[in-house]
This record gives structure tokens, sequence and C-alpha cells, in this order.
């Protein structure tokens, strides 16, 4: 499988979109062009996401989870976009309740365990909310990239290391 | 030994998180465990043997076993209740 990789290209930045379908169709198509996913992982993370909700409520602003198999991914990456207007995502766990979601992280991911710590650290992140505030009140994709390089420890895998 | 699934939907990113957590509790706690990360839908497999379910996904399924949300790994929101409700279990 290929290394993780984490550029300006995958974050977006005041996304506008009606429900959390579109917020996925158009992440998703980001990363189709940017060939680290396959046209198949769209229709496949919306699939997903309608039978395994992935919002939740963080101490912060709520943000969502989606992903999907690894089979739909070329190229390992979190993408993320920050929402212009919050848009609601069902609660992981539960059949209807949803959290207005402001941040979308979007994994692209393989197999269990290989990404254990990126996934901790990703939790770690919404555990405390004043980070999320941080994030979403940046102006700048590169200033986003950098805050989420420093806070996922992204830097230790420049130069194709594998995860 | 008790043997515990833990599943979210796809088996992939949720559930190795909730895993990990599961085993360090476990192992401060000196507590054998036998874990299995699974997705949900293959929890049936595991019916006649399994003692506990530690999920992230939603069922509406009933079991012969307890079922234990484990949203709160992932959020930290709760987080003390639902180790103290997994201990409980493993204790039994």
């Amino acid at each position: 499988m290929s290394e993780f990789r984490f550029n300006e290209e995958v974050i977006l930045m005041n996304l506008e979109a009606a429900d959390y379908t579109e917020v996925l169709q158009q992440m998703g198509e980001n990363l189709v062009k940017h060939h680290y996913v396959k046209d198949s992982f769209i229709p496949a993370i919306i699939e997903r996401e309608q039978e395994f909700a992935t919002g939740l409520p963080t101490a912060g602003v709520s943000v969502a989870i989606p992903h999907t198999d690894a089979v739909h991914v070329n190229q390992k990456t979190i993408s993320i976009a920050t929402l212009k207007n919050p848009v609601d995502f069902v609660i992981m766990g539960e059949e209807s309740e949803t959290t207005p979601v402001q941040i979308v992280f979007m994994l692209a991911m393989d197999e269990p365990h290989s990404q254990l710590k990126l996934l901790q650290d990703l939790m770690k992140i919404f555990q405390e909310g004043t980070f999320l505030d941080q994030l979403l009140q940046t102006d700048s994709v590169l200033e986003m990239k950098k805050q989420v390089t420093e806070k996922l420890n992204l830097s230790d895998f420049k130069g194709g290391e594998k995860l | 030994m008790k043997q515990v699934l833990v599943a979210c939907g796809a088996g992939i990113a949720t559930s190795t998180v909730v895993n990990n957590a599961i085993e360090e509790l476990a192992k401060e706690n000196g507590i054998k465990v036998d874990l299995k990360q699974i997705r949900i839908a293959e929890v049936s497999t595991y019916e006649d043997t399994a003692d506990l379910l530690v999920t992230t996904a939603m069922t509406k399924k009933e079991y012969s076993f307890p079922v234990i949300n484990a949203r709160t790994f992932l959020t930290g929101i709760g987080v003390e209740d639902t180790k103290k409700q997994i201990l409980e279990e493993l204790l039994k």
C-alpha cells in the first residue's frame, strides 16, 4: 500500500454544502481529482455514512470522520474540510440523532492497526476542543496544513516512510 | 478469559482506537482478555463465544451478551464511565 501523504490539495476551506451527502461528494471529488482515491470511493463513502454514521460531538465544535474500505484508496491521506455553515451528520452509534458538524476529517485509510498512532493523535485533537476552534479560525490552507501536521506529528512521515 | 468483540462499521478506523484502549485498560488492571477487532456485520459469527460487545456502530439487534457504546473513547467525553462499565463486565 501507499505511504501517507498530507498536502494543501486535500484541505478545503469554507466548503458550502446543503447536507452531508454533498459534503462527502465534494470532498470525494477532490480526492479523485488528485488521484488519492478511485471513483468508487465516492458512492462507497456516502453509503457507509448512511449505514454507519460518523458525526462526533466533541468538547469543542462537532466533527465527522467519514471513511470507507481500503479497496477504494490509492494513496493514504486525511482530507480536511471546514464547513461554511454547519451541516448535520448523524452521531456515531445513534439511529437518527444528529450533530451540527463544522469540520470534516475524511479518512482514506487501509488495513487496521497500520494507522493506530495517527488515529489516536486525531482523536486527541477532538478531546482538546480549543484546537478545533483554532482550526476553524485559520484563514489559510498553508497555515491549516502546518497546524495539523504539527499536531498529528505528520512531519515524522516525510520522505516516503510508511505508517 | 473473557472474549470481547470490538466492532465498528468497517473494522478499520474507530475499532482500532477502541481496541487499543481496551487492551491498555485490561493490562493496567491485570486482566487477560481475548480481544477480537471486527466489523459489526461479523458479530453473529461470535454469538456463541463472546462475553461482551464494545462498539462505535449502532446495533439494533439483541445479543446474548451486553453491548457497550464506545464513542466516548473517540471524543473523551464520559470515557471514565465507559471504562468503568467495561471493567465491571470483565470482572464478572
